[in-house]
């Protein structure tokens, strides 16, 4: 990739979106026969969010674009493209973009496309906004990343898999509340979680999704982000790596010595799991729901398959009153109502129909 | 007997990722080679032992890759016994020399297990026991040796302190020894408080699922002399029991052992007051427990004290598994025959480093299939 230098773009509006429903470890390790605590103790988890019965990556994406737009105070038909990434888009074919940009009413004048690259689909979203309002293409891009992962009932992945979403406007640096500074990704070909096209559940290889695959691709990108900006990360106020499980980014912070203080701000997962496409952006929106104006952040996603975004962004001036215009990440966290597994399962049944 | 070592090589043992079986086995082929300063065409032989390399990686037929790597058309078989298969192996290649058709053999020991699932691997393992009384019945290995410790404890009252000090032990020799698989070292508490696997098991009384190669390249006695070999196999035993635990006459002891290890003394000329240290089967944390009674360093039911003295330690009075064993250095089954061989071999030549057992003058490998069907015991000396 062209390592992005002097990228005149940057985050306008931000939004966050989790459903208030939720389930605990305890209740699904009731189900699966197992030692609650041990789990919770292994990955790092608590609870994790459930979809309403009639929410799913299309509506989240809608709820998190309202709030980034409500930040973000521009005129809503100037939006020139839509992105949405998942890995549980509602239709294989048919794009939620779509839906999207009809819900929030911005016209026709936009282009629009859906994404899919596990749980970077979102991130990677950011990117290509930012190269279309830097090469002037667009004036304003829309970038979302929302799941309602799949896991299979009995499988571990049923601890973590979540559903919530983030949402960016990308606009020039000069009216951003936070300026892309760098921006560069690490890609390579692994397969370590897969889901086939007619499968219902995805699929993983074990300890492999471990360090040839999460921590190749995370610490090469941000090894990578770090040496081409020539930044260290006792520069960041804030950092956020993908969060599969409560563990994976803590080592990944152990390896570059970040901080309690650097990571914990943005470690949503050990409140609501791990939301795939969400993952890292609404690590990154805890973030932008608190930060002052110079912070610099860094995030690093993860998607399987393999690959890692890595931002490094600077919050502007901008940033204090953009932070009180729609509800904080920690308001979706904090808003829940608790489900019995058979709860639970009727929802997932509901909305994966 | 006396058959010499010329030259080993072993490959890390742990999860690599980036290798298959042929890539595993051409690294220890070439690093023995290496050692033993020899080109490939003057092997006259090879034995390779490999269990899983079918179900695991769809190869059979693992001989001929032996011989591939080298580039060389020599004679190349896969011997198969199970988690015994490197011994086996090794057995092989001695044979072949003392019967005079080969002069200088290659013997490997290679295994692949981390590109397919946990579940796989135990699948695949229990091809090493009973499949019609056991593993169509749902046991799996972990599940076996747990029914041999549930016996041995309500036997002798073996306790759970004492059980847990063979793990803290090996991870304390693995620790130092730099191809194994796991360095940490482990507390009493750790191997107690760990998952539970199989009662009185817990994962931290179970060997890991690992990748790895060694290679050992021995020779006749003229050869070897000529080679300035410093180390050699003076005794081989091989022993069988009923494949089955249901089968058999007593759970308080893998007879095959024993049985193995009197014939290997006896060919050696030795006894175990004789011996310096030994590397040890210790599948299992209860394995180790049988493994030194078979081998004679403890009376019937007494190995336990040699443990909550702590006298198995590499400066001890007893030294056992200094390579970690294969619950710390790891256990590519195929392989851990030869490292068992390797280890010997560097003991007795004084390059253990960190974990050097003092003035080693005979070691002693002893190395079963399945829960004790086959047992193959070497006896190792110094020149």
């Amino acid at each position: 990739m062209i390592f992005g230098i002097d990228i005149m773009a940057g985050i306008v509006g931000w939004g966050a979106y989790i459903p208030k429903y939720r389930i605990t470890a305890e209740e699904i390790a009731k189900v699966q026969h197992a030692d609650a605590d041990a789990i919770k103790e292994g990955l790092g988890l608590t609870e994790k969010s459930v979809p309403g019965k009639d929410e799913d990556t299309a509506t989240i994406s809608v709820a998190a674009a309202k709030n980034a737009l409500a930040r973000a105070g521009i005129n809503k038909k100037e939006i020139g493209a839509v992105y949405v990434g998942s890995e549980s888009h509602p239709y294989a074919v048919k794009p939620t973009s779509s839906i999207v940009g009809e819900a929030l009413d911005i016209g026709n004048s936009y282009t629009a496309l859906d994404t899919q690259f596990a749980c970077k689909a979102g991130s990677a979203t950011i990117q290509i906004n930012a190269g279309l309002v830097d090469s002037g293409m667009v004036k304003y891009g829309l970038s979302v990343g929302a799941d309602t992962s799949q896991a299979e009932p009995g499988n571990a992945l049923e601890y973590s898999a979540a559903a919530g979403g983030a949402a960016f406007i990308i606009g020039t640096n000069k009216e951003a509340v936070a300026t892309i500074d760098f921006t560069c990704s690490f890609t390579s070909d692994t397969p370590d979680f897969w889901r086939r096209a007619l499968q219902p559940y995805p699929a993983h290889a074990g300890r492999f999704t471990g360090e040839p695959a999460y921590f190749k691709h995370v610490v090469g990108a941000t090894k990578m982000i770090l040496e081409k900006s020539k930044m260290q990360m006792t520069d960041f106020k804030y950092v956020v790596f993908h969060m599969p499980n409560g563990k994976f980014p803590l080592r990944a912070a152990k390896i570059f010595g970040v901080t309690k203080e650097q990571i914990t701000p943005g470690l949503i997962v050990t409140k609501i799991g791990n939301t795939y496409s969400g993952s890292s952006i609404l690590g990154l929106t805890c973030v932008l729901d608190i930060a002052k104006p110079g912070d610099k952040i860094l995030v690093t996603s993860y998607g399987s398959g393999s690959g890692s975004d890595s931002f490094i962004l600077t919050a502007t001036e901008k940033i204090i009153e953009a932070q009180k215009k729609a509800k904080k990440t920690e308001d979706y966290v904090a808003r829940k109502e608790y489900l019995s597994y058979p709860e639970y399962e009727s929802h997932m049944e509901q909305i994966h129909k | 007997m006396k058959v010499g070592v010329l030259g080993i090589g072993i490959t890390k043992f742990g999860e690599i990722w980036d290798r298959g079986l042929r890539e595993l086995l051409l690294d220890s082929q070439l690093r023995a080679l290496n050692d033993a300063k020899l080109t490939p065409q003057e092997i006259d032989s090879l034995f390779t032992g490999n269990m899983c390399g079918d179900s695991l990686s769809g190869q059979l037929h693992v001989g001929a890759i032996a011989a591939e790597n080298l580039n060389i058309n020599k004679p190349s078989v896969r011997v198969e016994g199970a988690c015994a298969s490197g011994s086996l192996a090794l057995r092989q290649g001695i044979a072949a020399i003392e019967s005079g058709s080969a002069k200088i053999v290659m013997v490997n020991g290679v295994e692949k297990m981390t590109d397919v699932s946990t579940e796989q691997v135990t699948t695949a393992l229990m091809g090493a026991g009973d499949e019609e009384l056991e593993g169509f019945n749902g046991l799996t290995f972990p599940g076996l040796y747990s029914l041999l410790a549930k016996a041995y404890i309500n036997e002798y009252g073996l306790s759970r302190e004492t059980l847990a000090e063979v793990s803290v032990k090996n991870h304390f020799h693995g620790a130092r020894n730099d191809y194994s698989q796991f360095k940490n070292e482990l507390t009493v508490d750790d191997v107690i408080d760990a998952t539970m696997v199989a009662d009185p098991l817990t994962l931290m009384d179970c060997s890991p699922i690992t990748d790895g190669a060694a290679t050992i390249i021995l020779a006749n006695e003229e050869v070897a002399k000529k080679m300035n070999s410093e180390v050699y196999i003076t005794g081989s035993g091989l022993a069988t029991d009923t494949l089955s635990l249901a089968r058999r006459k007593t759970l308080l002891k893998l007879q095959a052992g024993f049985d193995a290890r009197e014939m290997a003394y006896a060919q050696a000329g030795i006894n175990v007051k004789d011996v310096s240290f030994a590397e040890v089967h210790d599948c299992f944390s209860i394995a180790e427990i049988y493994a030194v009674e078979a081998l004679g360093f403890a009376k019937q039911g007494k190995a336990g004290e040699l443990y909550s003295s702590k006298q198995t330690y590499f400066d001890g009075k007893c030294p056992i598994n200094t390579s970690g064993g294969l619950k710390a250095c790891g256990h590519p089954v195929g392989a851990t025959g030869i490292k068992q061989a390797i280890e010997a071999t560097m003991q007795l030549r004084g390059t253990a480093g960190k974990r050097q057992v003092p003035n080693a003058k005979i070691g002693v490998t002893h190395n079963v299939g399945g829960s004790g069907a086959t047992a193959c015991v070497h006896v190792f000396k110094r020149k």
